[in-house]
C-alpha cells in the first residue's frame, strides 16, 4: 500500500448518501421527449448535422464539433427531430440555449456500431479519434473532452493515471453505485486510458465510506498492477487538486495542470464511457444519476438517457412537490439551483437533489464578519476567506487577486463554516467575475486604443507625404527659378555692372537675331535651334506654372486673398504652356526638309537695322513682361504685408529683384535705342 | 412551485456566531467562580453590572444607527465585551468606572468604528486602558484581598455598598494592590523571601490568582477543544513572556518570578479570552504567533520596566495597531504556490 498524504483545511458535512444507495440502478427508460443541448461539454458548442424531421438512429451523431475542443452529440434512443430550438439548459444562470428536441419512437433501434475490440493493434490516435467521436467529455466535474485530456502536452509524461471514484461530496452516491456494480467495466475502461498514457501507476481512489465499492473494485483489479487507495472521507478530497495532494504529495502548480506534474485524473463513469466506445462501439448517451433529497420518496440511481428531462426523473423517483423547497443539480456545497423541471439531464449531471426546506434551510441573513477565521482553517487551498471577502465586498479587486482569489476552487467549505452566514463564494465569484469583466474591458479599450493610435500614425504618415510632395514642387520651382536666374546672370555676365549688364543684353539680343538670320539662311539648323528654344520655352513655362501652382496651394491652405489673383495666374501660365506645347508640336510635325528660303540674302546694309529693329521690339516685350511680373509681386508682397504673412521677406526679396530687372531691361531698351539712333544716324 | 434560487453551497454547518460567544461566555465561567470564591462577590457584581451596560449602550447605538436592534443584540459579541471588562476591572472598583470602561468600550472602540467587525482596537481592552489612565488610584487600589467567600471575604451587601457608595470610604480592609503590583515595589527594597511572605502571596504563587488563572486556562483550552479560538496565539503569548522572564527577569530578588507572571495578574485571562479577539487579531496562523508573542513580550517589558502593574490591555492595543501590517506580511503560501505573496499589491501585479 502507498503511501498517503493530506490536504489542508476540509469539512466533514453529514454525508446523508444513504438516501439513495438503498437499491440497485434502475433503469430510467425513454422519456417522451429528449432535450439534447448542442453544448454539453467544455469548448466549441456542437453544429447540427440533422435537419427537422429526419428519422435518426439510436447513437447516430446529431451535431458535431469542427474545433479542436468539442465532442458530438448524439441520439440516445431511435426517433425523429422535432425541433432545433431553444431551450433551459443546465446552468447556474438559468439561460436558454440550442438544442435538438428528439421524439423517441420506442424501438430503441441502434445505428451502426463500430466496435475496437483489437485496439491494442491500433496507432493511439485512432483509438482517441474514437473517444472522441463517442461524445465523451469528463463526467465527474466541468466535461472536458475526454480525447484531449488524454491527449497531454507532448513534454508531459503522465506517470500516474488516478481514477476518481472519491464521491467526496454529500448525497450523490452515483460513482460509488457505479463501482459496486460495474467495476469490471471500469476496470475495462482504465485499461483503454492506461495503454493511451503508459503511466507508471495506476491508482483507483475511494473515500473510506463506500466499503462496498472499495469491495467490488478490489475484486475486479485482482491480478492487476492497479493500485485501490482508501482515501480518509474529507470534503473536498474529490477535488482534482486535493486528490493529487492526497496520493502523491505533490501540488498541481498555480495556473497549470496535473499532467504538469505527471499526473492526471479521470473520473470513473467517463472510464466506463471509454470502454463502451471502444469494445462496444457505443457513443456517450447515458449516464448514471443519483435522484436524492427528502422531497422524493423513491430516491435512487438511475440510468438516464441523456437529454431526460429532469420532471421525467423526479416523476419516477415520486417527488412530493408540496415539500420541494430548493431544486439542485450536482451536490450539495458545489451544485446550482434549477430554476424549473423542464432541463434536461447532460453528460455532467450527477445528482439531483430534490430538498425539504428543513433539510437545506433558506440561509439565515448575513452578519457582519468578525474575522473568526474558521474559514481560513477549512480553505483546502490556503487561501484566506474572510480577507478575499473583505476586499471583494470593498470592491478593491486587486486586493482579493493579491491573495489568489483565482486560485479559489469554490469548494464552499468557508461558507459551509462561516458563523456569520456569509456567501462567501458568492461574493468570490462577483469578486471574479467583476475582474474577468474589467479585464475584458481593458483589452477593448487597449485594442481601441492601438487602433486610434494606428490611424492617428496613418494620417501623420499620408500628411508627411503630402507635405514632402509640395516641398518637392516647391523645390522644382525653385530650381527652375534658379535656373532662369542663372541665365540671366549669364546674360548680364557682370550683375554688379549694370552697363555690362545691359550691353550684355543686347549682345545677347544681337546674338538672337543673328541665329535667327542665320536659321534663315540655313534653314535645317534653325529648325532645329528653334525646337530647340521651344522646348526650352516649354520648360520654362511648365516651371512657372508649377511654381504658381505651389504658390496658389499654400494661398489656398492659408486662405489667403491672393488665391483668385494666383489662379488667374495660373490659368495665365496654363496657357502659356498649352500655347508652348502647341508651338513645340507644330515645330517638331513641320515638314524636316525646309524648302529652300525664298529670300535667303538680304541687302548687308539693311542687315545691321533689321538686326538691331526687331531686337527693339524684343527688348520692349521683354521689359513689359518684367513690369507685369513685378506689378504682381508688388500686389502679392503688399497683400502678405498686411496678413503678416510668413513670405513676406522672400517676396520683399524677389520684389526687389524684379525691380532690378525691370530697370535693367529698361535701360537695355534705352541702350538699344540709343544705338539704333545712332545707327540710324550713321547711315 | 416556488423553487429557491440559491448560490452554492445549499448545506450550511451549525456554527453561529452567537453560538460561539455562547461558548466564550460559558467558557469565563470557571474563571468567575474561581474570582467569586478567593475574591467575593466583587467581579460578579461588575460583570452583571458591565453587561447590562454594555446591552444598553448597544441596544442605544444600535438605534442611533438605525441598525437593527435585536438581530445584532443576539450575536452576543456586547455581552462578552461586558463580560471581559468585568472580570478584569478590580472587584472593588467604584460603579462609575466600571461604566465609563463599558461605555468607551461599546461606544468608542465598537459602535463608532461601524460596530462588529469593524473595530482595529480591542473594544474592552479600549475600555480598560481609558479608565486605568483616568482613574489610575481607583484601578490600582480597588483589588481585594484574597479572602475564601465562606470566610473572611466582605458580604455581598458591603461589596454592593462599596462599588457603589457616592465616596470612596476607608475600605482597605480589604482592598489593595495586585501580587504583581506590590512584589514589584517591594523587591526594590526586601528580598524575595521578605516579599513573599506578604499574606497576598499565600503559600502557593500568588494567593487565590493561582487559581483563577487556573479557572481561566481550564475555560481556555475547552475553547481550543471546541475550535473557538486556535492555539497559536495563547501559546505564542505564554510562550514570549515565559522567554522573556526566563532571559530577563531570573533573579527573583530583583524582578517578578516566571510563575507571578503566568499566574498572578490576568495572564490567562489575557491569553485565552483578550488576545484571541478575532475582530482585532491577526488573521494568519503565522500572523497569529507574530501576533501573540509581540503582546507577550510587550507585557513582560511593561510589567518589568513600565509604570503600570499589569499590561495586557496595552499590549493587546499596541498590537492591534500592528495587525494590519502583520496580516500583510503573513499570508499562507497557497496550493500550488512556490511562495506566499506577501506585501500590499502593486499596479504591476496581476
Amino acid at each position: 500500500m502507498s503511501k498517503l498524504w493530506s490536504f489542508t483545511g476540509g469539512i466533514h458535512p453529514p454525508e446523508r448518501k444513504e438516501l439513495s444507495t438503498g437499491r440497485a440502478i434502475e433503469n430510467a427508460g425513454i422519456p417522451e421527449q429528449l432535450i439534447l443541448p448542442l453544448q454539453q461539454h467544455i469548448g466549441s458548442p456542437a453544429e447540427t448535422i440533422v435537419a427537422v424531421g429526419d428519422k435518426v438512429l439510436k447513437g447516430q451523431p446529431l451535431a458535431a464539433v469542427d474545433g479542436p475542443v468539442g465532442v458530438p452529440v448524439h441520439a440516445p434512443t431511435s426517433g425523429q427531430i422535432e425541433a432545433i430550438i431553444q431551450h433551459p439548459v443546465p446552468h447556474p444562470s438559468g439561460m436558454s440555449d440550442w438544442c435538438i428536441l428528439l421524439r423517441p419512437d420506442g424501438e430503441d433501434t441502434w445505428g451502426e456500431r463500430h466496435p475496437l475490440e483489437d485496439y491494442r493493434n491500433l496507432d493511439r490516435e485512432e483509438v482517441l479519434a474514437a473517444i472522441r467521436n463517442a461524445g465523451i467529455a469528463g463526467m465527474g466535474g466541468a466535461g472536458f473532452p475526454t480525447n484531449i485530456k488524454l491527449r497531454p502536452p507532448r513534454d508531459r509524461k503522465v506517470s500516474t493515471l488516478i481514477l476518481n471514484g472519491a464521491e467526496c461530496e454529500p448525497y450523490i452516491t452515483a460513482d460509488d453505485m457505479v463501482m459496486r456494480e460495474r467495476a469490471p467495466e471500469i476496470i475495462a475502461g482504465l485499461k483503454v486510458m492506461a495503454w493511451i498514457l503508459r503511466p507508471e501507476r495506476c491508482v483507483i481512489a475511494i473515500e473510506d465510506n463506500k466499503p462496498q465499492a472499495i469491495a467490488s473494485v478490489r475484486a475486479a483489479c485482482a491480478g492487476t498492477q492497479i493500485e485501490v487507495m482508501v482515501i480518509p472521507t474529507k470534503y473536498p478530497s474529490g477535488g482534482e487538486k486535493q486528490l493529487v495532494q492526497i496520493l502523491t504529495g505533490m501540488e498541481v502548480p498555480h495556473g497549470g495542470i496535473p499532467a504538469d506534474i505527471g499526473v492526471m485524473c479521470q473520473n470513473v463513469s467517463t472510464a466506463i464511457a471509454v470502454g463502451r466506445a471502444v469494445f462496444q462501439g457505443e457513443p456517450l448517451i447515458s449516464r448514471i444519476t443519483t435522484v436524492t433529497g427528502e422531497a422524493v420518496s423513491n430516491p435512487g440511481n438511475f440510468e438516464v438517457l441523456l437529454g431526460t428531462p429532469v420532471s421525467y426523473l423526479l416523476e419516477r423517483s415520486a417527488l412530493n412537490s408540496n415539500r420541494l423547497n430548493r431544486l439542485v443539480m450536482g451536490g450539495p456545497m458545489m451544485g446550482y439551483t434549477l430554476q424549473g423541471t423542464e432541463i434536461p439531464l447532460i453528460k455532467t449531471s450527477n445528482c439531483i437533489i430534490a430538498a425539504t426546506a428543513s433539510e437545506l434551510p433558506d440561509p439565515e441573513p448575513e452578519q457582519p464578519c468578525i474575522r473568526c477565521g474558521s474559514c481560513a482553517e477549512v480553505c483546502p487551498m490556503d487561501l484566506l476567506p474572510q480577507q478575499m471577502f473583505w476586499h471583494a465586498k470593498a470592491e478593491e479587486f486587486d486586493k482579493a487577486e493579491h491573495l489568489n482569489l483565482f486560485d479559489c476552487i469554490e469548494c464552499g467549505a468557508c461558507s459551509y463554516v462561516c458563523p456569520s452566514s456569509i456567501p462567501l463564494v458568492q461574493y468570490y465569484r462577483f469578486a471574479k467575475g467583476e475582474i474577468r469583466t474589467q479585464q475584458a474591458e481593458q483589452l477593448k479599450a487597449d485594442r481601441a486604443r492601438e487602433r486610434f493610435e494606428a490611424r492617428q500614425a496613418r494620417l501623420e504618415r499620408e500628411a508627411a507625404e503630402k507635405e514632402a510632395k509640395r516641398k518637392e514642387r516647391a523645390r522644382a520651382a525653385a530650381e527652375a527659378q534658379a535656373r532662369k536666374q542663372a541665365e540671366a546672370s549669364a546674360a548680364a555676365a557682370e550683375p554688379a555692372d549694370d552697363r555690362a549688364a545691359k550691353a550684355a543684353m543686347v549682345q545677347e539680343a544681337l546674338a538672337r537675331k543673328k541665329a535667327k538670320a542665320d536659321a534663315v539662311a540655313t534653314p535645317a539648323s534653325t529648325e532645329v535651334a528653334d525646337v530647340n528654344a521651344l522646348r526650352e520655352q516649354l520648360d520654362k513655362a511648365r516651371g512657372k506654372l508649377a511654381n504658381m501652382q505651389g504658390m496658389l496651394d499654400e494661398a489656398r491652405a492659408a486662405g489667403a486673398d491672393s488665391v483668385e489673383k494666383l489662379e488667374r495666374a495660373v490659368a495665365k501660365n496654363q496657357e502659356r504652356v498649352q500655347r508652348a506645347e502647341e508651338a513645340l508640336a507644330a515645330a517638331q510635325e513641320a515638314p524636316q526638309p525646309t524648302p529652300e528660303p525664298v529670300a535667303p540674302v538680304q541687302s548687308p546694309p539693311s542687315q545691321e537695322a533689321a538686326q538691331v529693329m526687331p531686337d527693339l521690339a524684343e527688348l520692349e516685350a521683354q521689359l513689359d513682361k518684367a513690369r507685369d511680373k513685378l506689378a504682381t509681386m508688388q500686389g502679392m508682397l503688399d497683400e502678405a504685408l498686411a496678413n503678416g504673412a510668413d513670405n513676406a521677406e522672400k517676396l520683399e526679396r524677389a520684389v526687389a529683384k524684379n525691380r532690378q530687372r525691370v530697370e535693367r531691361a529698361e535701360s537695355a531698351l534705352a541702350e538699344a535705342r540709343h544705338q539704333l539712333e545712332a545707327q540710324a544716324a550713321d547711315q | 412551485m416556488a423553487l429557491i434560487q440559491q448560490s452554492s453551497p445549499h448545506a450550511r454547518g451549525a456554527r453561529s456566531t452567537s453560538r460561539v460567544m455562547l461558548w466564550v461566555i460559558l467558557a469565563t465561567l470557571p474563571g468567575l467562580l474561581a474570582q467569586t470564591l478567593f475574591f467575593g462577590w466583587g467581579n460578579l457584581i461588575n460583570v452583571i453590572l458591565c453587561v447590562a451596560v454594555a446591552l444598553a449602550a448597544e441596544s442605544a447605538m444600535l438605534a442611533i444607527r438605525k441598525r437593527p436592534i435585536a438581530f445584532f443584540l443576539k450575536d452576543n459579541t456586547a455581552a462578552v465585551t461586558g463580560l471581559l471588562l468585568g472580570l478584569s476591572l478590580p472587584p472593588l472598583a467604584p460603579w462609575w468606572v466600571s461604566a465609563v470602561a463599558v461605555l468607551s468600550a461599546v461606544i468608542l472602540a465598537k459602535q463608532l468604528y461601524g460596530g462588529l467587525g469593524s473595530n482595529p482596537f480591542n473594544p474592552a481592552m479600549v475600555g480598560y486602558a481609558l479608565v486605568l489612565v483616568s482613574f489610575p488610584v481607583a484601578m490600582t487600589t480597588n483589588w481585594a484581598q484574597p479572602g475564601l467567600l465562606w470566610e473572611s471575604a466582605p458580604s455581598f451587601g458591603d461589596t454592593l455598598s462599596t462599588i457603589f457608595s457616592a465616596q470612596q470610604t476607608a475600605v482597605d480592609a480589604f482592598t489593595g494592590a495586585t501580587p504583581l503590583d506590590s512584589y514589584k515595589h517591594q523587591i526594590a527594597t526586601h528580598t524575595a523571601s521578605e516579599v513573599l511572605k506578604s499574606p497576598i502571596f499565600g503559600d502557593g504563587v500568588a494567593h487565590g490568582w493561582e487559581w483563577v488563572n487556573a479557572a481561566f486556562l481550564v475555560g481556555g483550552l475547552l475553547l481550543l477543544a471546541l475550535r473557538i479560538i486556535t492555539w497559536h496565539i495563547p501559546l505564542a503569548m505564554l510562550a514570549a513572556i515565559s522567554i522573556m522572564s526566563l532571559a530577563f527577569g531570573s533573579d527573583a530578588d530583583q524582578y517578578a518570578p516566571l510563575s507571578l507572571h503566568l499566574l498572578a495578574g490576568a495572564t490567562m485571562l489575557g491569553a485565552f479570552f483578550i488576545a484571541t479577539d478575532p475582530v482585532s487579531a491577526a488573521t494568519s496562523h503565522q500572523g497569529k504567533l507574530i501576533y501573540g508573542a509581540g503582546i507577550g513580550i510587550l507585557v513582560y517589558l511593561i510589567r518589568t520596566w513600565g509604570n503600570y502593574p499589569d499590561a495586557i490591555a496595552f499590549s493587546v492595543l499596541l498590537m492591534n495597531f500592528a495587525v494590519p501590517f502583520i496580516d500583510h506580511y503573513t499570508p499562507p503560501r497557497t496550493y500550488g504556490h512556490h511562495k506566499a505573496r506577501r506585501g500590499i499589491p502593486t499596479r504591476n501585479q496581476g
